[in-house]
C-alpha cells in the first residue's frame, strides 16, 4: 500500500468521525423547521458529545463486564466499518481484507453487543428493547444479504471498491431493474438497522416504542457519549454504503489531491442530501406498530429476494 | 431510440408490473391495491407501446395508447368508485397472514422462472427472456384471487391475472391483433361493471362485500 493510499484512508476516517454527529444534529434540525420550531445548532450533537465525555464515569452495581465493555467494542467495530468502505475515494485502510459481507456482520457485531449490554443489568426496560432490536436484527439480515448478493450479481465481485468502480464504468447498468429493486431493499434495511422512523423513533423515551433509547438507558456519562456518537457514526455510514453502492459519482479514483478533495465533497453533498431526505420522510411518517414490523421487512425481504430473481431472469 | 435503450426501458417496465404485484399482496387497504392495479396496468401498457415502436407498427401504438386509457385510469376509476360506495377501505384480514403471503408470492415466482426457462429457451431474445415474469405475475394475480376475501380484491386478482396473461402474450408473440387485444380489454371493463352492480347489491343484502357470507343458503 503506498503512503498516499494511506493517508487517503486516513482522512476518510477522519471525515466520517468528523461529520457524523454534525449529520445527526442537521437532520434534527431539518425536522424542526419542518415541524415549526426552531430547533438547536447542527452543532450541537458535538456539544453533547464533549459535555457527556467530561463527566465522571458511573457503572451500576448490577453491571458484568459486558456492560463495560459494550461501549468500547462497539464503538470499535463501527470504526472499523468506517475504514472499510470506500467513501472519498475507491481505496480504503482496510478495503482489501473486508468485503460487503463482512461490513454487515461488523454492523450487525454492534447491535448484538448493545442488546447484551442492555440485558446485563437485568432491567425490564433494557430486556424489552434488546429482546425489540434482535427480532428486528434479525429479520432485516436476510433482506441485507440478499440485497448485497443482487448488487455483487452485477459488479460479479462482493469487494466494495469493485462494485462502486463497476458502476462508475457503466453508469446505465443502475437503471436495470434488480439494482432498483436492491436499492429499496437497502432503503428500508438502513431506516430499521439505524433505529429511524417508521421503525424506531430516535427521539422518544416513551417506554412503549423505544428500541434502541430502552437499551441504553442505564448508561451514563462518557459511556453514553460513546455510545450515541457510534449510533451517529452507524447512521452516516449507512447513507454512505447506499452512496457507494449506488451513487458513487465523484468519488476520487486517483490518488490526486484534487480528486481527493471533490471526492470529499461530492460525499459530504451526497450525505448530506440523503439525510435531508431521511429527515423529510420521517416528518411525514408515523411508527408502525411492533407487530406490523415484520410486516415491512419482509417486504424488504420480498424486494431483495426479486433483485435476485430478475437478475436471473434478464441475464 | 436505440434498441439499448427500448430494452431497458422494457425491462424496467416488465419489473415495474412484478413488483405491482406484490404490492397489492401486502397492503391492506383496498385503494392502495387498486393504485399498485393502475400503475400494473400503465407498465403492462408501456410494455406494449414499447414493442410497437421497436416493430414500428402503428396499429400497436393505437392498441397500447387504448390499453393505457382503460387499465391505468377507467377500471381503476370504476373500483375505486365501488370501495367508495361500499365504505369499506380495508381488507380486514386475509387468510394468512402477509408476511406468508408474501413468501408464497416469491415461491410462485421461482416456480415461474423454472417453468417460464423452457418458454425462453425456444426464442432467445432481449424481449422473450421477460416472458417468465409475464408468467409470475399471473401467478401472482391468481394467488391474490385466492387468498384475498372482498368481492374488490377479487376482481383486483382476476384483474391481474389478465395482466400477467397479456404481458406474456405481447413479450411472445409479436403483436396481437387490435381487435383480439381491445375486445379482450373491452371483456374486462364489462366484468368490473357487473361487479359495480353486485357489490352494491351484496351491501343491501349483507352490508359487507365478504364472500364467505355467500357460502351458506339463506331464505
Amino acid at each position: 500500500m503506498t503512503p498516499a493510499a494511506v493517508a487517503i484512508g486516513m482522512l476518510q476516517v477522519v471525515v466520517l468521525v468528523a461529520v457524523a454527529p454534525v449529520l445527526a444534529g442537521v437532520m434534527r434540525t431539518i425536522r424542526s423547521r419542518l415541524e415549526g420550531r426552531q430547533g438547536p445548532s447542527p452543532l450541537q450533537p458535538w456539544r453533547d458529545l464533549r459535555k457527556l465525555l467530561r463527566k465522571e464515569r458511573l457503572i451500576t452495581q448490577q453491571a458484568s463486564w459486558v456492560f463495560v465493555l459494550a461501549p468500547l467494542v462497539l464503538v470499535a467495530s463501527t470504526l472499523t466499518v468506517a475504514a472499510v468502505i470506500p467513501t472519498v475515494a475507491t481505496t480504503t485502510l482496510l478495503g482489501d481484507a473486508v468485503d460487503l459481507i463482512g461490513v454487515v456482520y461488523l454492523l450487525l457485531t454492534g447491535t448484538v453487543v448493545l442488546a447484551l449490554a442492555g440485558l446485563d443489568t437485568g432491567t425490564a426496560f433494557g430486556g424489552m428493547g434488546s429482546s425489540r432490536a434482535m427480532t428486528i436484527a434479525a429479520l432485516a439480515e436476510p433482506a441485507a444479504l440478499l440485497a448485497i448478493f443482487a448488487v455483487s450479481l452485477r459488479a460479479g465481485s462482493s469487494s466494495l471498491a469493485a462494485i462502486a468502480e463497476t458502476t462508475l464504468s457503466d453508469p446505465v447498468g443502475l437503471a436495470s431493474p434488480e439494482t432498483l429493486l436492491a436499492f429499496g431493499a437497502v432503503a428500508v434495511v438502513t431506516l430499521a438497522e439505524s433505529g429511524r422512523l417508521p421503525i424506531d423513533n430516535p427521539s422518544t423515551h416513551l417506554e412503549l416504542t423505544m428500541i434502541h433509547e430502552a437499551m441504553i438507558l442505564e448508561y451514563a456519562g462518557p459511556d453514553l457519549g460513546l455510545v450515541e456518537f457510534a449510533a451517529q457514526l452507524r447512521l452516516t455510514l449507512f447513507l454512505t454504503l447506499i452512496c457507494t453502492l449506488f451513487i458513487p459519482w465523484g468519488m476520487a479514483t486517483t490518488a490526486t489531491a484534487a480528486a481527493v478533495g471533490i471526492g470529499v465533497a461530492a460525499w459530504l453533498v451526497k450525505v448530506l442530501l440523503l439525510g435531508a431526505a431521511v429527515a423529510i420522510l420521517e416528518v411525514g411518517l408515523a411508527k408502525v406498530r411492533l407487530f406490523r414490523v415484520p410486516e415491512l421487512l419482509a417486504a424488504a425481504f420480498i424486494l431483495s429476494f426479486l433483485a435476485v430473481v430478475v437478475s436471473f431472469f434478464l441475464q | 431510440m436505440s434498441d439499448g435503450t427500448l430494452f431497458r426501458l422494457l425491462e424496467l417496465a416488465v419489473g415495474l408490473s412484478l413488483v405491482c404485484g406484490f404490492v397489492a399482496l401486502w397492503r391492506r387497504g383496498l385503494v392502495s391495491i387498486i393504485r399498485a392495479l393502475a400503475v400494473q396496468g400503465a407498465a403492462v401498457a408501456s410494455v406494449a407501446l414499447l414493442l410497437g415502436i421497436h416493430e414500428g407498427q402503428v396499429q400497436a401504438l393505437v392498441a397500447a395508447v387504448l390499453l393505457l386509457v382503460l387499465k391505468a385510469i377507467v377500471i381503476p376509476r370504476v373500483l375505486i368508485g365501488v370501495v367508495g360506495r361500499t365504505v369499506e377501505y380495508r381488507e380486514i384480514e386475509p387468510l394468512i397472514n402477509i408476511p406468508t403471503l408474501l413468501l408464497a408470492g416469491a415461491v410462485t415466482t421461482a416456480i415461474a422462472y423454472l417453468a417460464g426457462r423452457h418458454l425462453t429457451a425456444l426464442a432467445p431474445g432481449p424481449v422473450t427472456q421477460a416472458v417468465p415474469i409475464g408468467m409470475a405475475v399471473m401467478l401472482l394475480g391468481f394467488l391474490l384471487l385466492v387468498f384475498r376475501r372482498k368481492a374488490v380484491t377479487q376482481v383486483v386478482g382476476f384483474l391481474m391475472l389478465e395482466n400477467g396473461v397479456a404481458l406474456v402474450a405481447f413479450l411472445t408473440t409479436a403483436g396481437l391483433p387490435l381487435v383480439i387485444e381491445l375486445g379482450a380489454a373491452l371483456d374486462l371493463l364489462l366484468v368490473v361493471l357487473v361487479l359495480q352492480v353486485l357489490a352494491g347489491r351484496m351491501v343491501r343484502q349483507f352490508g359487507a362485500t365478504d364472500l364467505n357470507q355467500l357460502m351458506e343458503l339463506r331464505d
